[in-house]
């Protein structure tokens, strides 16, 4: 385990970077994305609703890595129309192809969850605003967005772990990451204790962020009592 | 016109077309789904009720079991048991008798043993959640009934747990089948790997792949039905919300 940790620790840690910036990279496109989307998919309209709800219902009911596999290798059949778009340097690059896939696929998590945070939001809150003439806009720039947002940020933090995780299966389209980079090492050594220390890689980094995003809650919910912010976790 | 129908050869079932291929494949998946599930569930209830026990080690035995299954790619678990176990099997047969060949861990059997894990750590939680949700008032009205302990779980909490665990273990259900297209990594013939093949062969990736996303789209969407019906079911004796 130790000479696996001495040779190959600069190449998992590069790995391990890469695993960060393309989580960091879909979520933070995502997570500004899914806003517009969650507030069309409450709409009472029908025609404005059904696109996010089709969106939303296939990225969740799709495994992820035929998703990836439908982007980069499924863009290669339209590789003469993508060329004369001058796309097909994007989709060639497969680290692009996970970006994507990945961003669209928590975008539609993120949307479900916003969604729900939305609809959870206290009616009386909003009907207060309006009762105080806010127009649409105001109302949800300082009633129901931070409301909604304080109420889905649990949830959105389980999302962050999940891409992190779920992004491991981009090491199948030869991206490097931290597990393209111990596939890599174990095919190399045999040695089994690469899993062990990709494993303890990949726990240190989810427990760091859960701690992180934890402190973060406590810090926007530090005008709620003690009592209340035990009893909203 | 032409791509369409050519499109429906490369999927109509027979020697010319996928479609027979890759519907052995689904089978393959779901079978591996179906095997993963029992042990998941089993597993995740021994560590459910494992985190409820009074002693000190089992406690911390369930919360290192579920963060660490549950901080852990899925694929890596995958790996872990299929190159791990294996690699133990075959130094254990080694050492016991250096004659022997070599043992080949099948894939399939790694794939529902590393699903089933994945599977049970996030069960435990479901379970572990489920069973604090019962008010402790129902406990102690089975102990001055002088119900012992194994009666009052069986009696009172497990019928309750069922319930209020089904919706996040149907959560996990969904989460599952769509995990199990990861063994196609492992060169299992599921759904996933047929359609690669198929792809490989045809040279048609986007018709394919579409297809095999449709597929799981529908079965994801198959198994929401069944499992809203079965909640509706399970609580056809709680007070309907106006």
């Amino acid at each position: 385990m130790l000479d696996i940790i001495q040779s190959y620790a600069p190449l998992l840690l590069g790995g391990a970077l890469l695993t960060l910036k393309i989580t960091f990279v879909a979520t933070l496109i995502a997570a500004v994305l899914a806003l517009p989307m969650a507030i069309l998919r409450i709409q009472a309209k029908r025609y404005l609703r059904l696109p996010v709800q089709i969106f939303i219902s296939f990225f969740r009911g799709t495994p992820l890595i035929a998703q990836l596999f439908l982007v980069y290798y499924g863009s290669g059949e339209f590789r003469p129309f993508l060329m004369e778009a001058g796309l097909w340097g994007f989709f060639r690059d497969p680290v692009n192809c996970a970006l994507l896939t990945f961003t669209l696929n928590s975008l539609a998590y993120q949307t479900e969850i916003l969604r729900g945070a939305l609809q959870a939001v206290n009616f009386g809150s909003i009907e207060a605003g309006r009762a105080m003439g806010m127009p649409t806009n105001v109302l949800y720039r300082h009633i129901i967005l931070p409301l909604a947002y304080r109420i889905a940020f649990p949830a959105l933090g389980n999302e962050c772990i999940l891409m992190l995780k779920g992004g491991a299966v981009a090491s199948v389209i030869t991206v490097m990451d931290l597990m393209g980079q111990t596939r890599r090492v174990f095919s190399q050594t045999f040695d089994i204790s690469t899993y062990f220390v990709a494993a303890c890689i990949y726990l240190l980094i989810t427990t760091g962020f859960v701690l992180c995003w934890r402190q973060l809650e406590r810090h926007l919910n530090r005008h709620l009592s003690d009592h209340r912010h035990k009893a909203a976790r | 016109m032409t791509g369409f129908s050519e499109a429906l050869i490369s999927l109509s079932l027979g020697d010319q077309g996928w479609g027979d291929e890759l519907l052995k494949g689904l089978m393959i998946t779901l079978l591996l789904a179906f095997t993963a599930l029992p042990l998941g569930l089993i597993l995740g209830a021994c560590v459910a009720a494992l985190s409820e026990s009074k002693q000190r080690v089992a406690t911390a035995f369930s919360l290192l079991y579920t963060t660490v299954i549950r901080g852990m790619p899925e694929l890596l678990t995958l790996f872990m048991i299929y190159h791990g176990v294996g690699l133990v099997i075959n130094q254990t047969i080694k050492w016991l008798n250096p004659d022997m060949g070599h043992f080949n861990f099948s894939p399939f059997l790694a794939g529902v043993i590393a699903l089933g894990l994945v599977f049970s750590g996030y069960a435990a939680e479901v379970f572990r959640g489920a069973w604090q949700a019962i008010d402790k008032g129902q406990k102690e009205a089975g102990l001055s009934l002088a119900m012992g302990r194994l009666q009052i779980f069986w009696l009172i909490e497990r019928p309750q747990i069922m319930r209020l665990a089904l919706p996040g273990l149907g959560n996990l259900w969904i989460n599952l089948l769509k995990d199990t297209a990861l063994v196609s990594v492992i060169a299992l013939d599921d759904l996933m790997r047929m359609t690669n093949i198929a792809v490989g062969a045809t040279k048609k990736p986007f018709l394919f792949y579409v297809t095999v996303c449709g597929l799981y789209w529908v079965i994801c969407i198959l198994f929401e039905r069944v499992l809203a019906h079965l909640e509706q079911r399970a609580n056809r004796g709680m007070r309907p919300r106006h």
